[in-house]
């Protein structure tokens, strides 16, 4: 018996990672067939709210910790690269992961006092926690305060991370990012922390009874959470070339990490995939074609959307497709 | 530095923290009543705003006169939230919790911009009220009527809260708090109780939008700011306290007053954050909370 639910375990396990690797496949060919230039950037935009999704979904999703203040961790991997690269000359690509572990750190230190609260308490501390350093940040003149920072472009180079005119490799650059924390989430589901987490969320007087130490094991999603944040934040500002505390720390950015894993499916490998694919492109296009015409009427899109969603789909988008898998295992059966 | 200086400093941060207690009141009770946090706070605090600066630029009517009236609708407003949304995030079977985050959140994110699209996002106010540019001295220490009436209009809107637990209906809020199923089982329908604990929650930052009115800036995300103090105030106090958010309230407008009038004004916030994080890590369930 035993056997028969390791066995399909393994087998949907496989099943994932060939999906995944197919869908790898089609998203890298993707760009080669569309020539509009907004579009492009979109589908990088995209992407990286992917990997960012997923990030959070570590610690939203799998260990079921609802984190209103990611941003932070975004603006603190953003900055860390930015600083080192602007004023050290440190290359980004070393100084997304200096950037991946001070945010890592930070999301640790933040669940040190806030794991001891739960549910409400806990989404409550991290909007307040995250908003405060946004205030502090646009008071603080070594990081330039409210006035952000600019990346000068000394030219198209792969060892500075910087491109301008070509879109291609920023790209691959997301891409590789989304997978890479697609990967980690992937590899979180199959592990004894996967397992650990999910009890923890799912039950915490049980999760205690099985002899999890539950205070630990948020502590360790949440510093793996923050520190994938904060990675997707030193690409962020790579690919736009400026940041400031309203555009990588503010309470909107994180909802919208958040909200591609709510969409899509919380706690799910491809939630926040999916959840990507669907609300960047809306909310983008709504801000494209609505926000100039009219200003408000984006927001109000954005918002009634979230409301729709989250109300008609609690379960996520993804469930749309279960239901559909699991209609046909029965009709297998 | 003198002490007049000082004095009239810290009593015009108590009068600012009645505000914010009151605004604090309203999210401490929905919470109390229910385990629903509403992050639409802030949006219902500016909506209020918004109603009387348009009531008084159509009708010219003081914001003093207008407090039933906006304090009426805005507790319309709280009962159509309840019954449209919130009711319905209460029959969610899965992940519940977030579906009440996420439905307040667009809700807040969608007010935001129906402000944005109606009115803009310059700053607006109101310029010729009754109590505008009148101040109240007493000897040396001069304080502003609009904060002065803000300060006691919140004190009744306390006391107004006080008599209302007295009441039958206090007790049947009471008991639906305490537990919601059983209350049924007397006749008491949970739904009228929770809308009307809505109504009340959001008539309480109706009535801070009207005082504030007088003489705050009023902009789309002016209650970015007010929401963010409130959440701390209801931390401090204790989730679920009124008696908790009206002491709390106190103690942030000081503390904000004095770190401005000490420290620097642009990090008036600064004391603030301090709170929260000595709450954080000393006393969790607030002053007057339950964990």
């Amino acid at each position: 018996m035993a056997g028969v639910v390791r066995g399909t375990l393994a087998a949907r396990r496989r099943r994932e990672v060939l999906l995944g690797i197919a869908i790898l496949a089609f998203l890298a060919v993707l760009p080669l067939g569309i020539s509009n230039v907004y579009l492009r950037g979109l589908i990088v935009l995209a992407l990286l709210y992917a990997g960012l999704s997923q990030a959070w979904n570590i610690l939203g999703g799998y260990c079921g910790q609802i984190s209103l203040g990611h941003a932070l961790y975004f603006g603190i991997g953003a900055y860390t690269s930015t600083l080192l690269f602007t004023r050290l000359g440190i290359s980004p690509l070393l100084g997304m992961f200096a950037g991946g572990l001070f945010s890592g750190l930070a999301a640790f230190l933040v669940g040190l006092p806030c794991f001891r609260l739960s549910g409400h308490y806990y989404a409550i501390a991290t909007l307040v926690i995250g908003m405060m350093a946004a205030l502090l940040a646009a008071n603080w003149d070594f990081i330039n305060a409210a006035e952000g920072i600019t990346i000068s472009f000394h030219g198209e180079s792969w060892a500075d991370l910087a491109f301008r005119t070509a879109i291609l490799p920023f790209h691959y650059v997301m891409l590789a990012y989304a997978a890479l924390i697609w990967l980690i989430a992937w590899l979180i589901e199959g592990s004894r922390w996967g397992f650990f987490w999910r009890a923890v969320k799912d039950d915490v007087a049980a999760a205690r009874s099985l002899g999890i130490s539950i205070y630990p094991s948020k502590l360790a999603a949440a510093a793996i959470s923050g520190a994938a944040t904060g990675i997707g934040g030193a690409l962020y500002a790579q690919y736009v070339g400026f940041i400031d505390p309203e555009s990588t720390l503010d309470l909107s950015l994180s909802v919208l990490i958040a909200l591609p894993a709510v969409v899509g499916g919380i706690g799910t490998l491809w939630g926040p995939l999916l959840g990507a694919a669907v609300l960047i492109p809306v909310q983008q296009l709504s801000v494209a074609w609505l926000g100039s015409a009219a200003g408000g009427i984006d927001l109000m899109v954005y918002g009634a959307l979230i409301m729709a969603l989250a109300l008609a789909r609690p379960e996520g988008l993804v469930s749309f497709f279960q239901a559909r898998a699991r209609k046909e295992a029965a009709g297998h059966g | 530095m003198s002490a007049t200086l000082i004095a009239q400093v810290a009593i015009g941060g108590l009068l600012m923290g009645l505000v914010y207690a009151v605004v604090a009141a309203g999210l401490t009770l929905i919470f109390g009543l229910m385990d629903v946090v509403n992050f639409a706070h802030g949006a219902l605090l500016m909506v209020a705003m918004y109603a009387t600066l348009l009531i008084h630029r159509a009708t010219g009517l003081d914001p003093l006169v207008q407090l039933p009236l906006v304090a009426l609708l805005l507790f319309g407003a709280g009962v159509v939230i309840y019954r449209g949304l919130i009711a319905r995030t209460l029959s969610v079977r899965v992940n519940a919790g977030m579906v009440q985050i996420f439905v307040t959140f667009g809700l807040s994110i969608f007010l935001v911009g129906a402000a944005e699209f109606l009115f803009g996002s310059d700053f607006q106010s109101i310029n010729a009220s009754f109590l505008g540019g009148r101040s109240l001295a007493f000897g040396a220490i001069i304080l502003p009527w609009p904060l002065v009436a803000s300060g006691i209009v919140a004190l009744l809107v306390f006391l107004g809260l006080f008599l209302l637990s007295r009441t039958e209906f206090g007790h049947a809020l009471e008991a639906t708090r305490e537990d919601h199923e059983a209350v049924a089982l007397i006749g008491i329908d949970r739904d009228r109780v929770f809308g009307i604990g809505w109504g009340i929650g959001t008539a309480s930052v109706g009535i801070a939008g009207v005082m504030l009115a007088n003489f705050y800036y009023i902009a789309p995300d002016v209650g970015t700011n007010f929401a963010l103090i409130a959440y701390v105030t209801v931390a401090l106090g204790g989730f679920g306290s009124i008696f908790g958010a009206l002491i709390a309230g106190l103690i942030i407008g000081l503390v904000e007053a004095l770190t401005a009038l000490f420290i620097d004004p642009a990090l008036k916030q600064i004391g603030i954050f301090l709170i929260y994080l000595a709450v954080l890590m000393i006393r969790p369930r607030g002053l007057f909370g339950h964990l």
